[in-house]
């Protein structure tokens, strides 16, 4: 009985809140627009067999004619591996480098990468905006030390893009790589250098694989969020840079077109089942083999 | 006066405190309990001895009611206790981990189960100050379990089971965290508390020397069934089965078939000779049958004794010298190896016998016990 | 061994430059006497005295912090309950279902959630304001302090639980005198998490709040579109001189809880 409520009360919660909502988007992603305003065609009071014939896939196939839609998924999905890799280069070293730091240290070195999870997103984003901008400090900098004699024109650039997904993501790169390098065991090392590997040789060797289940875990925590990441490319990027994220909100609020908005966000969901998918399963290994 | 022997398991008029009645255990397709049937008696020390996934836990977790059995049924004093929660059993277990609240204090901690029934302080009080004082824990009483040795946080796991008096205690491999030391007087400890209490204390190990020292009876289980129930004297010298001679101690399997030569008397064709031994047991002529001999009942000799029952010779091909033992394996010709075990009464530079020595083993016609299985 | 290569001492230095010197400058910037955010015309702390004066920001400040104190507190509640029937709960119908709700919302990109919710709330007639948004914010807060919580208790020694039943208390007694106080840590930690997810939202809360209620994340949006400002700087300080703030000193407290532990069990051991 008890179990009952305790199973029931959550669970009610997440049909409610989560799942019927998404078969409303599903739902409305199969509907014409009738006024720049609901109620959308058709509605449930038209009975329900009417409902189910006069959904159509004309959203979905206004998609694929408009090829910016098509445009954005590539570029969301480019921008996403792209600053996925670049996330790893920086993150790898550091979390080695923790690793490798004496363990006395380690704890305030990993509170210093978990800090800035802690502060607001949106803040942190922001802070780029004055670095980047055409009078912004990293320009100030460059033409100061003579690097260059012009300003460089980054932020609204998909590099900016770049800088602020590998900024805000680098946390959720570098804590599984941190904690798979941490538990790897230092005698192996030696032991490979015992049996004659040079000190890269038995990185390449032996670091590298004992930590790619960390790599993994940290590329899809950076490339899932990533992909449908909305603040970064609106506040960083230019005009150019098309996500799919940034695709929606505008086609919500600029356009006011809800059932295209939904068909976006259907067809963003599917993209992301694969890499979620994969990231649960790499998860599921690593527990197993933990056993 | 002459004190009578504590043994109702021989008496028919005594009724047993826990009753197992054809109890099945299945989980899914795996059966861990294999229509068991046993009596415990009040006030005994009963010991589950087997080795790892031979039931012994499940058995205990049905007498606490965490498990259920799928056929059967359980009685705890007359009444068949299926079904009746673990919070509604006069049982009380003491867990392998001590499972002690690492949020509350030893005195909190014992006193958790008189809480749950009462809410008379000083009875509750006085009853967890005579807990600790059975326990010698009192100077402890403030300290949280974690900043106690594990042997205090033993007594305090028994303090805490104790506390409500139950009819039963469960005790689940009670000394297995304990290093070898500790362990051997923390058993003479919980035979003391045993008695002081008299609750019936039922034991689940997989030491058999643990069972053997601490227990009245014991059941030696193997895959879900009951080999043997008797005392650790019994079960030591008259195994039932060679399973049960084989688990506890070192013993000698020889192998044959027999054919009766007098009043329970026969011989066993073995591989190298006929030996005789005495069995209470009948056999048929021709059956098969397995001579289970201790190591420290066989004898070795350098030269061949007269008036012996049974003399075989063999070569020395081990010795494992243990200090105030040594056990000689000794391989007959047909390559049949057994032990036999001396004390070393004399010092080492004084024995005679060494690797490759021809030797004669040599054993009485009742010192080993006849199986049939 | 444990002396760090000179790669690795740059590693690190290069990384903690890249993460904090943004922010540092954001900090420095909001003591800015010009309103030119990019030229330094001398200290002032004059922005936070117009930050401060600012009603707009302050409403704000009071709706995102009381939506996240309720949201976080309701979605302990649920996420722990949710939580405890992932691990305990044995089988039951949905369970597939049910654990696939608590983990989608985890990897689910923002402004699905949110144009979800939204669409949920227009169809069946529901105002948005402050209780759509703690709505919104419950669910999927709700989701992260379930992970948080079942990770801890499924490292739970189960045996505590039965310890409990087997010296009489109720299936509900054994949880509040025994489970709850030692995954206390971990529920705590759910809540904080939850509470930081909430002051930080903007894409859900911009979907799903209405015009009655505007949360900072929101007024900190539709200024910074419009370029830096000195005021969102001073904002910005604030907020991550709190979250360090709180930051250090949970991470002083629970090193002094290691500590004492040690000391413990060296007491433990002396008297053994």
């Amino acid at each position: 009985m008890r179990r009952a409520v305790l199973i029931s009360v959550p669970y009610v919660w997440l049909l409610a809140l989560f799942l019927i909502p998404f078969a409303v988007v599903f739902k409305i992603s199969l509907s014409d627009i009738a006024l720049a305003i609901p109620p959308y065609t058709p509605t449930a009071k038209d009975g329900i067999w009417t409902m189910l014939t006069q959904l159509d896939f004309e959203n979905f196939v206004f998609l694929t004619e408009d090829d910016l839609y098509w445009k954005a998924y590539v570029s969301s999905l480019r921008i996403a591996v792209i600053s996925t890799i670049l996330t790893l280069i920086v993150g790898y070293p550091m979390a080695y480098a923790m690793a490798r730091a004496p363990s006395e240290w380690r704890p305030t070195l990993l509170m210093l990468v978990i800090l800035p999870f802690w502060t607001s997103f949106l803040i942190r984003v922001y802070a780029w905006v004055g670095i980047l901008s055409g009078e912004g400090f990293l320009n100030q900098f460059l033409l100061w030390t003579g690097v260059i004699s012009d300003p460089l024109t980054i932020l609204n650039t998909n590099t900016a893009v770049y800088i602020g997904i590998v900024y805000t993501y680098l946390p959720f790169m570098i804590l599984p790589i941190y904690s798979a390098l941490d538990r790897l065991d230092g005698s192996l090392i030696e032991a490979a250098e015992d049996l004659g590997c040079s000190r890269i040789k038995a990185f390449w060797l032996i670091t590298i694989p004992l930590s790619k289940n960390g790599i993994i875990a940290g590329c899809f925590l950076v490339f899932i969020p990533a992909l449908g990441e909305f603040v970064i490319p609106s506040l960083l990027g230019g005009s150019g840079t098309l996500m799919i994220g940034k695709v929606l909100f505008e086609e919500f609020f600029s356009n006011r077109d809800w059932p295209v908005a939904s068909a976006v966000a259907v067809i963003l969901l599917l993209i992301l089942i694969i890499p979620i998918v994969l990231f649960q399963r790499n998860e599921q290994r690593q527990a197993e083999a933990e056993q | 006066m002459a004190e009578t022997v504590f043994a109702p398991w021989d008496d028919p008029n005594e009724t047993p405190l826990i009753r197992f009645r054809n109890v099945t255990k299945r989980f899914g397709d795996f059966t861990a309990i294999d229509d068991l049937t046993l009596d415990i008696f009040e006030r005994e020390f009963f010991a589950l001895l087997g080795p790892s996934g031979c039931g012994k836990t499940t058995m205990m977790r049905m007498l606490a009611g965490f498990e259920n059995p799928t056929d059967g049924s359980i009685e705890l004093a007359g009444q068949d206790i299926a079904g009746v929660p673990p919070n509604k059993r006069a049982v009380n277990m003491m867990f392998q981990s001590y499972a002690l609240f690492p949020h509350l204090s030893i005195w909190d901690n014992i006193a958790f189960g008189l809480r749950r029934e009462s809410s008379d302080k000083a009875a509750i009080s006085a009853r967890v100050e005579e807990m600790l004082k059975l326990t010698r824990l009192e100077k402890f009483a403030r300290r949280k379990p974690h900043q106690i040795s594990g042997g205090q946080r033993q007594r305090v796991a028994l303090a805490r089971s104790l506390a409500k008096a139950p009819k039963l205690l469960l005790l689940d491999e009670p000394l297995g965290a304990l290093d070898a030391k500790l362990r051997e007087a923390t058993q003479f400890e919980l035979m003391d508390i045993q008695e002081k209490t008299g609750t019936t204390f039922v034991i689940v190990t997989h030491d058999q020397e643990e069972a053997m020292t601490v227990a009245s009876r014991i059941a030696v289980m193997d895959e879900g069934r009951v080999m043997q129930v008797a005392t650790p004297d019994r079960i030591y010298e008259a195994p039932e089965s060679v399973y049960v001679a084989d688990f506890i101690g070192d013993v000698n399997i020889l192998a044959g078939t027999v054919k009766a030569t007098g009043d329970h008397t026969y011989a066993l064709g073995v591989e190298n000779g006929t030996v005789t031994a005495m069995s209470e047991r009948p056999f048929s002529d021709g059956q098969t049958a397995h001579l289970a001999i201790r190591p420290e009942k066989v004898a070795i000799h350098t030269t061949a004794p007269e008036g012996t029952d049974n003399l075989l010779q063999g070569k020395v091909l081990d010795i494992a010298y243990l200090g105030n033992l040594s056990t000689y394996h000794v391989e007959l010709p047909g390559g049949q190896i057994i032990k036999a075990q001396t004390a070393n009464t004399r010092r080492l530079s004084r024995r005679d016998i060494t690797w490759e020595d021809t030797v004669w083993i040599s054993w009485t016609k009742t010192a080993g016990v006849l199986l049939d299985q | 061994m444990t002396r760090l290569s000179p790669f690795n001492v740059v590693s690190l230095t290069l990384g903690f430059v890249f993460l904090y010197v943004p922010m540092l400058i954001l900090i420095i910037y909001s003591f800015n006497e010009s309103k030119l955010v990019t030229v330094w015309a001398g200290f002032s702390t004059k922005w936070y005295g117009e930050l401060l004066s600012n009603d707009a920001f302050l409403d704000a400040a009071w709706v995102t912090l009381r939506v996240a104190v309720i949201s976080s507190t309701i979605a302990t509640v649920l996420g722990t309950m949710a939580a405890y029937v992932l691990v305990r709960g044995g089988r039951f119908f949905g369970r597939t279902l049910f654990s696939g709700m608590i983990y989608a919302p985890l990897v689910m990109p923002e402004v699905i959630t949110g144009l979800s919710l939204l669409l949920l709330f227009i169809g069946i007639g529901l105002d948005r304001g402050v209780l759509t948004i703690v709505l919104a914010h419950t669910t999927f807060s709700m989701c992260f302090v379930s992970v948080v919580v079942s990770s801890r208790l499924m490292t739970f020694d189960r045996s505590l639980e039965e310890a409990a039943l087997d010296l009489g208390a109720s299936a509900f007694d054994a949880f509040r005198l025994v489970t709850l106080p030692i995954i206390a840590p971990a529920v705590i930690s759910g809540w904080l998490l939850a509470f930081t997810l909430s002051l930080d939202d903007l894409v859900i809360a911009s979907f799903t709040s209405g015009p009655s209620a505007t949360t900072l994340p929101m007024k900190i949006w539709s200024s910074v579109r419009l370029g830096v400002s000195p005021e969102i700087n001073a904002l910005s300080t604030i907020l991550i001189g709190l979250v360090t703030v709180g930051v250090i000193a949970a991470s002083l407290g629970s090193k002094q809880a290691a500590l004492r532990a040690k000391r413990d069990e060296q007491t433990a051991a002396r008297t053994a």
